[in-house]
């Protein structure tokens, strides 16, 4: 027997029926279109399908669509579109972070969240919060570099946004 | 895999929720974060006829001194465990053990009664509660009872909670001055199943430890109290002479399985190793 669930997917209120077992990847992939999210071991292992639930990344393979119910979904395709991970996705380019690309949407998942909690964190720090997440192309030097530069470069811009008053009084 | 087809109900209270655990008696399971009930359906583990979902039940929310205890409420994830600033205060063996369960997703989403209704020998969160000498709340169809977590681990995967009943709470008394604590475990990779671990606490009265608690898991079907190693720290200060003590006595303590690319000799000389290091870690943090 189909469940309605009430949820907001990337900004935008969806009403559906699902099926009991059908997680909350399966629903983003099959009904709703979203395949950003992509599926590879299906029992939390690899971090592939990893979306952000009510702000933070979860396993969309471990969490039931029917769990979703009152909860706001952000993938891949939300976080591309709003440009909040544009950063990272260029600095994953420029680094050469990816290959086949499977992983990359839940690499970028982990790495929004480290980043919003740890605005510079070591790289120590950015293995440790990647460790629920496989790549079997690249291995991870490239990543971490990746996540690394952006934590750089937002900092930096956060930075410069705070001092930019002082400077134009000295000018004054 | 996808899961097996099941029946999806939501319980707003505990009466409601042990009516429909018995509507289905032996066949229903409860999910509260469902990260070890989905990942056994998916690999067919088990295979239920009915989840109902527990997570709207208010009962099992919240982290608050209540009495003499800090009361955890089953719903707690990992990640607030974590970062909860009463959990640091009071049960801060808890918040040492956190960082070591899983990966960073799995801990936005798996609940401390979940992990410890489960009760997996080689997880963390159980043998924590048994180092702490803290106190299982559950809630059933006869009323309300606290387990000590002594009594509360009865073998591999099974615990003192009866059919229907649900684990509301974690009670963890409130420390004394003086207490130390100290978590650590030996595992292959960042995140995965600890080949060893173990969870410490000893109270310290001018140099002297009065009183210790230590608990090991991955060590067999259920987490260990190691009260041999216990009893030797007892009456002497923490010095090189009373961890070698308690590393000596912990043949007594614990009988790990004997696994054909891990003997059972060698996962007890790692828990000579990682006791020591707990040991250490309680003199230098204070």
């Amino acid at each position: 027997m189909k469940v309605l669930v009430n949820t907001k997917v990337n900004g935008t209120p969806v009403q559906e029926a699902v099926t009991p077992r059908s997680s909350l990847a399966d629903f983003l992939r099959d009904d709703l279109g979203l395949t950003g999210t992509h599926l590879g071991c299906e029992m939390g292992a690899c971090g592939a399908c990893l979306v952000l639930l009510d702000g933070a990344p979860v396993h969309a393979c471990l969490v039931l669509a029917v769990q979703a119910e009152g909860g706001t979904v952000e993938t891949v395709e939300g976080l591309t579109e709003t440009g909040a991970v544009a950063d990272l996705q260029e600095n994953f380019h420029d680094r050469n972070a990816l290959q086949c690309g499977y992983c990359t949407s839940g690499m970028l998942m982990s790495a929004q969240a480290l980043l919003a909690r740890n605005a510079a964190p070591s790289r120590d720090e950015i293995r440790d919060a990647l460790s629920g997440n496989y790549c079997r192309c690249t291995g991870y030097e490239a990543i971490v570099d990746a996540i690394a530069a952006t934590g750089r470069a937002r900092t930096a811009a956060t930075e410069s946004a705070q001092t930019a008053p002082t400077n134009t009084e000295a000018a004054e | 895999m996808k899961l097996p087809a099941f029946e999806y109900l939501r319980a707003r209270s505990p009466e409601e929720a042990w009516h429909l655990h018995s509507e289905v008696e032996g066949d229903a399971v409860y999910l509260s974060g469902g990260h070890s009930v989905v990942p056994s359906m998916a690999l067919r583990l088990q295979a239920p006829s009915r989840l109902i979902d527990i997570s709207g039940i208010a009962d099992l929310y919240g982290v608050a001194v209540q009495d003499d205890a800090l009361r955890i409420g089953a719903m707690t994830r990992h990640a607030e465990v974590m970062d909860n600033p009463l959990v640091a205060r009071h049960a801060p063996l808890l918040a040492l053990a956190a960082p070591h369960v899983a990966h960073p997703a799995i801990r936005n989403r798996g609940t401390l009664g979940g992990n410890l209704a489960l009760a997996d020998p080689a997880s963390e969160f159980p043998a924590a509660v048994l180092a702490l000498r803290a106190e299982i709340e559950i809630i059933g169809p006869d009323g309300s009872r606290h387990v000590p977590a002594d009594e509360f681990f009865l073998d591999l995967y099974e615990t003192a909670l009866a059919p229907g009943e649900i684990l509301t709470a974690v009670h963890v008394p409130l420390p004394p001055a003086g207490r130390v604590f100290a978590f650590d475990e030996i595992a292959r990779r960042r995140g995965d199943y600890a080949m060893v671990g173990a969870a410490a606490q000893a109270d310290l009265e001018e140099g002297m430890v009065v009183d210790a608690s230590i608990a090991f898991f991955s060590v067999g079907f259920t987490p260990v109290r190691a009260k041999a190693a216990q009893a030797a720290l007892i009456g002497a200060p923490l010095s090189r002479e009373s961890v070698a003590r308690a590393q000596a006595s912990l043949a007594e303590d614990l009988d790990p399985p004997d696994d054909p690319g891990f003997p059972a000799h060698r996962r007890l000389q790692l828990a000579r190793v990682l006791l020591g290091r707990v040991l250490n870690q309680m003199e230098t943090r204070p």
